[in-house]
């Protein structure tokens, strides 16, 4: 079996109580994880500020500032893509055939801030 | 002659600084540290021209400084972040391949790289129109607040936050791409619309007609229209123009605004009532109206009138009718209101306007009082008048429209008496937002 494991919180609150987690913990845990053979795919996202919502109703692709997904929406699937800017990440959120019925909200990836670290030759992840 | 610089420095920002900071973010990829550069490099001009001469092609000069003195700023912060370095290292090899500064086409194309950048779909409309007023046209972010009725602080923060946007969810600096580009241009429209409104009716400073910004409205409506002859692009350059017709006749000589009703006709620019006319008639051959054609519609049959009185009116309001259909707002329903007072009869007029007030939505606007004065005035209701005049004074922070709702209360109180009209939206302030 597969399994996605979210991550929710209060972007307020994430990053500024006692037992907050530092980057450098999440990588760690990351790497843990993946030297046990089992990540697939991990990554931070972006605060919720740089989001974008594509819908595409009746043909015509709307795009929104914001996570807008309504209410009675859940969480159905994901898409982790390389785009050159958010213009081609919007073209490959709209073709999403679940845009014509739902929300896809577009995120970018955070990169960990972490001191930067000599990489050990040799070694694979 | 250092005096003689300094105005040449100063007309330069005036006429330049957006499109060389237009051009230095292409370069530099980062609105804040273009924006630095650009403060950077006119404050280098200062320094060196007077002693040095001014350059043949001064933007290309600005460009140049901006683009070192950046890269000096980032060398100097590397000391604290080390991939600043490298950053600095690409943008000093970056020139070569990036254009000649003094190259009038891609120095154009910047400023529409910049237009879509700033009214990009995943920013939110008040942050695009906020974001543009002040990059494209650099207005101060008091200046935006009052055409939003909003405070300054409000416009503040959401410049800085649709510049977190760009920067951090990597909306591109670029003109879209053919097959986007319809999408695009509907916010594009909106906020030149709202430039040039800002030029052609500042709501605020000394002057009633900041005739640079409405240039600046028209340039950009021509530039977009020879990019994308869309029947909206022509409406919206047909409605531009055919206001700017008026600027002549727009102010007395003491700079009070005058009245469409009351304006020399012979100064009206017949050049662009009938470039504006020829746009219009375009327009309408594509079988596409929209709001913008609507309203340039209205205008010219303003523009073909000889007077006031032998406006038709019943032609007018019948356009306002489609277009509070097309785009409806409570502003186009007051215009609306003024037209149906000058077809029907003040008391007409008068109950539509009082109607609209009672809605809220322009309760604190300043033109749908003094037009509610005008009304009562007309119809001999001198207290009631004279209250709206009162209201509408407090609303205004625009010095020579005070001046003349001054005059207009002065006249109610016996002082000097006018045949005139008191300003109101559809009755000569001109360009009033759809």
């Amino acid at each position: 079996m597969k399994y996605l494991c979210l991550v929710y919180s209060d972007e307020e609150l994430l990053h500024s109580l006692p037992e907050s987690p530092r980057d450098e913990e999440c990588l760690a845990y990351a790497e843990s994880v993946q030297e046990s053979g089992r990540l697939i795919a991990g990554e931070a996202l972006a605060p919720v500020q740089t989001a974008t919502t594509v819908r595409v109703r009746t043909g015509k692709t709307t795009v929104t500032d914001g996570p807008f997904a309504e209410t009675k929406e859940q969480l159905a699937g994901f898409y982790m893509v390389e785009a050159r800017d958010l213009n081609e990440a919007l073209t490959i959120a709209a073709g999403i055939p679940a845009a014509r019925v739902g929300s896809i909200e577009v995120r970018p990836v955070r990169q960990l801030d972490v001191p930067a670290r000599p990489v050990a030759a040799g070694k694979r992840g | 002659m250092s005096a003689q610089v300094h105005a040449l420095v100063e007309r330069t920002y005036r006429h330049e600084s957006r499109r060389v900071l237009a051009t230095l973010i292409r370069y530099l990829g980062d609105f804040d540290l273009a924006e630095e550069a650009l403060h950077d490099a006119f404050m280098a001009a200062v320094d060196q021209w007077p002693r040095e001469g001014i350059p043949d092609n001064p933007r290309a000069w600005l460009v140049t400084a901006g683009r070192f003195k950046a890269i000096d700023r980032l060398r100097r912060r590397a000391r604290f972040d080390a991939s600043l370095d490298t950053l600095a290292e690409r943008l000093d090899e970056a020139p070569r391949g990036m254009g000649d500064p003094a190259d009038v086409e891609a120095v154009e194309d910047d400023r529409l790289r910049l237009i879509f950048t700033c009214c990009h779909p995943a920013l939110t409309a008040s942050a695009q129109v906020a974001l543009t007023l002040r990059e494209v046209c650099g207005l101060t972010t008091e200046q935006i607040a009052h055409a939003f009725l909003t405070r300054p602080a409000t416009v503040a923060q959401r410049i800085v936050r649709a510049k977190a946007k760009i920067r951090d969810a990597g909306i591109p600096y670029q003109v879209p791409e053919a097959t986007e580009l319809s999408e695009r241009l509907e916010s594009v429209l909106s906020v030149i619309y709202l430039v040039f409104n800002e030029g052609y009716a500042a709501s605020m400073g000394e002057r009633a007609t900041r005739g640079e910004l409405a240039e600046e409205g028209v340039r950009l409506g021509r530039l977009l229209l020879g990019l994308l002859p869309d029947p909206e692009v022509m409406g919206l350059l047909a409605l531009m123009l055919l206001h700017e017709a008026r600027r002549g006749s727009r102010t007395s000589m003491a700079g009070e605004p005058v009245l469409l009703a009351d304006q020399d006709r012979r100064l009206w620019d017949r050049d662009m009532i009938a470039e504006g006319r020829a746009l219009i008639g375009r327009a309408f051959a594509t079988g596409e109206v929209g709001g913008y054609t609507l309203q340039a519609a209205i205008a010219a049959v303003h523009a073909g009138a000889a007077s006031a009185e032998q406006t038709d009116w019943a032609r007018i309001v019948g356009l306002y009718d489609v277009l509070a259909q097309a785009s409806p707002s409570p502003i186009v329903e007051l215009n609306r209101a003024v037209a149906v007072a000058m077809r029907d009869g003040p008391e007409a007029g008068l109950f539509l306007v009082d109607a609209l007030l009672a809605r809220g939505e322009l309760v604190d606007y300043r033109l749908a009082h003094a037009a509610r004065a005008d009304l009562c005035r007309r119809l001999g209701d001198d207290e009631r008048a004279r209250c709206a005049y009162q209201r509408a004074l407090d609303l205004s922070e625009q010095q020579p429209e005070r001046a003349f709702l001054e005059r207009r209360l002065a006249e109610l109180d016996g002082i000097g008496v006018s045949e005139t009209t008191t300003p109101h939206p559809e009755g000569g302030d001109g360009a009033s937002r759809p």
